[in-house]
């Protein structure tokens, strides 16, 4: 797989391919056709990000632009999504979906259970998510603990272009409701990805750097954050395993706990706040289940519980970077009772 | 002027895309007198594990790449000279070593020779050739593998022929559909990619399923085979590892794959991360599975091998020159099968299913010496 693709490019291609080999594939949202009718069509946006680009005119009628309504296009999604269609509809940031939470939590995220496992909803709902863009406090929240904690919804955090394609072709072939997170900052991201269609099972986290020394279980943006620190914590003789989640619903434990097992000490990264966390609940699940392997307390290296800040200095100190990885890995690393 | 009796060992090319190694232990000290053959380092690239085997013999004077650190494809990494060599003179080559693994990798090199494609039946058939002069050479891979099976010979080879691998359907960037999945499916394959490339000839290879399917298209038109090479070939025994087999086509998860995977080696800690990582990612590619399964019934009849390769052989009529390759430690089917092949020349070595991944430097010099036997 040597070709090279952004994050941005291998999310569009994934949404082509199942739209090609699937007509009751839909995507939908504020601005996804982008342009539509406009003399310049090649200039279309396709989403605020333009990760839609292209496909309003490669696929005629299968791209829906909605009006600035979450509560109605995302609840017309999830409706679409029941009487058989397969709609991905653009929550453009999470910071909005405030505005229809109850189509999400209290009805898509049921029907399964409510109907007895006769309801499918196979709805995935794309959003946008992160610090670092300048976008200050309402447009740079990281929710996605608020919705793993909803049972019945499945919760995608792509690190890398290659498993952005995959995991965004299994979340549209799932037939549960999938909240599919963007970080901001990773649509530039450019990696290898086949060109051919696959799809990367939910509740698999991937092991992107072997180590002995100290576990750190990442997601998302933090993946790569975490990276570099491994990379200088190896110059320094201290060999980090660095576990990215990849999917917080379903939680792939096992992955998380035989890291540990094997070193002995976890630093936990994440850019959301500290308090009911996905960092709290794995420290809580290495607690719980792999107390005998610890050889020193859990870290975890978060924002802070504030909200983002809007000043430039502030926000570069409130997400965590690989200074502050490295420091909490020494910690651990060097850790005596 | 450098002195000519130095050898210099030089960081090997695994894999066409290959830029960057790294020695993650030495195993030998400067002082050891070493032969051919002799393991002398481990070295890991992004893709791949293995030991570099000495090409020369002499005494191991200096060791130049550190452990941990990255060296550019063919940079030296050490010197074998014997003792009647200078300090002085080794100094000097090693400071132009050293000037060569601080430079790191030129911006401007190449990710590796393209990939071309075959229209074959209606299939796109992927290829990659490498060298510039000399016979065709083409590199048949087996079952679950691809083009890159050859990483350790499809290079080495090159400086003597033109080497070509290719993906049969369904493995590799060639199509996923294998149609009725059979030998004679994948043979067209072989014959497909000579006529793309314009070889009227060739000296085929092949691994495993691969060496059926090179059997097959020598019995189709055994004008174009100029030699044989089988490495633990399909086709000549009844047995086989079933088990091996299906797992490898049901394996879902790497902590399915894996312990799968390891059976194809003597040597179990050849499959890295990476190489579970890889093969995963291929499986997963959507029409993998469908084909793999439907090569799963070209192989077995039950749990016994259903491919008759010897008939093929026969079929091919004695034209010709056979020579098969096996590992002794192989536990996917049995190195005793090895007496059944028709062959003018035997290799048994020590390794598992996958002697051109384990023993390379055996194997390609068993290669050449079938080439050059063809005349």
């Amino acid at each position: 797989m040597a070709r090279t693709i952004t994050y941005r490019e291998a999310i569009n291609e994934a949404l082509a391919q199942e739209m090609e080999r699937d007509e009751s594939v839909i995507v939908m949202g504020e601005d996804n056709a982008g342009g539509e009718g406009s003399p310049g069509e090649m200039d279309a946006w396709g989403g605020v990000l333009g990760v839609t680009k292209g496909l309003y005119h490669k696929f005629p009628g299968r791209v829906l632009d909605t009006p600035i309504s979450e509560s109605a296009f995302i609840g017309a999604a999830i409706g679409a999504a029941t009487a058989g269609m397969r709609p991905v509809a653009e929550l453009m940031f999470v910071d909005f979906m405030g505005v229809c939470f109850d189509q999400i939590y209290n009805q898509a995220a049921k029907f399964r259970y409510m109907f007895g496992g006769k309801a499918v909803t196979p709805v995935v709902i794309r959003t946008m998510y992160g610090a670092g863009l300048r976008a200050a406090a309402q447009h740079s929240q990281c929710l996605y603990p608020l919705f793993t904690h909803i049972p019945g919804l499945k919760v995608v955090l792509p690190a890398t272009p290659y498993d952005a394609k995959g995991l965004m072709i299994q979340a549209i072939r799932d037939n549960d409701p999938v909240m599919f997170f963007e970080h901001k900052a990773l649509y530039d991201l450019a990696g290898p990805v086949p060109e051919e269609s696959y799809a990367l099972p939910f509740g698999e986290a991937n092991v992107v750097r072997e180590g002995g020394d100290v576990t750190i279980v990442a997601l998302g943006r933090m993946v790569h954050t975490s990276l570099e620190a491994a990379g200088q914590l190896a110059a320094t003789g201290v060999e980090c395993e660095v576990v990215d989640l990849r999917t917080t619903s379903p939680l792939d434990e096992d992955t998380v706990l035989e890291s540990v097992e094997g070193t002995g000490r976890l630093v936990v990264v994440d850019e959301a706040h500290p308090r009911c966390s996905v960092a709290t609940d794995i420290s809580a699940l290495v607690a719980r289940k792999a107390f005998g392997a610890l050889r020193a307390p859990v870290e975890m290296v978060t924002a802070p519980h504030t909200p983002v800040p809007f000043s430039n200095t502030l926000e570069d100190m409130y997400i965590p970077d690989a200074q502050r990885i490295a420091n909490a890995v020494k910690t651990v690393a060097e850790w005596a009772r | 002027m450098t002195d000519e009796r130095i050898v210099v060992v030089t960081m090997p090319k695994w894999g066409l895309s290959m830029q960057l190694g790294k020695i993650t232990a030495w195993v030998v000290a400067e002082g050891d007198d070493v032969s051919a053959g002799d393991d002398l380092a481990d070295i890991e690239t992004d893709k791949i594990a293995g030991t570099l085997e000495a090409a020369g013999g002499g005494t191991v004077r200096r060791i130049i790449a550190r452990v941990g650190e990255d060296v550019p494809v063919s940079g030296t990494i050490a010197l074998i000279a014997p003792a009647g060599v200078s300090d002085d003179d080794l100094d000097a080559a090693v400071a132009e070593a050293r000037a060569v693994i601080d430079a790191g990798v030129p911006e401007d090199a190449g990710g590796g020779p393209a990939v071309e494609a075959a229209e074959v039946g209606g299939r796109k058939i992927t290829y990659v050739g490498v060298g510039q002069d000399g016979d065709v050479v083409l590199l048949v891979h087996g079952y679950g593998g691809d083009r890159n099976s050859w990483l350790f010979l499809q290079e080495p080879l090159a400086a003597r022929y033109r080497v070509y691998a290719l993906d049969l359907p369904g493995h590799g960037t060639s199509s996923k559909d294998v149609g009725d999945g059979s030998v004679g499916t994948l043979a067209d394959a072989v014959l497909g990619v000579l006529d793309a490339i314009g070889a009227e000839r060739a000296h085929l290879v092949g691994h495993s399923l691969g060496a059926a399917a090179a059997a097959a298209a020598a019995a189709r038109d055994p004008r174009r085979v100029s030699s044989l090479t089988l490495i633990a070939p399909v086709g000549f025994g009844a047995e086989i590892n079933a088990g091996y087999l299906r797992g490898f086509a049901g394996a879902q998860t790497r902590r399915e794959l894996k312990p799968v995977v390891g059976q194809l080696f003597a040597d179990g800690s050849l499959v890295t991360r990476q190489v579970v990582d890889d093969l995963l990612a291929y499986k997963r590619l959507d029409g993998v599975e469908a084909a793999l399964h439907a090569m799963l019934g070209t192989l077995l009849d039950g749990d016994t091998q259903r491919i008759d390769s010897a008939a093929a052989l026969t079929a091919a009529g004695g034209a010709v020159r056979v020579t098969v390759i096996w590992g002794r430690a192989d536990r996917i089917i049995p190195a005793a099968q090895a007496e059944a092949v028709a062959a003018a020349a035997r290799h048994l070595l020590d390794a598992g299913h996958m002697p051109h991944m384990e023993r390379p430097a055996e194997v390609q010099a068993a290669i050449e010496e079938a080439i050059a036997a063809a005349g």
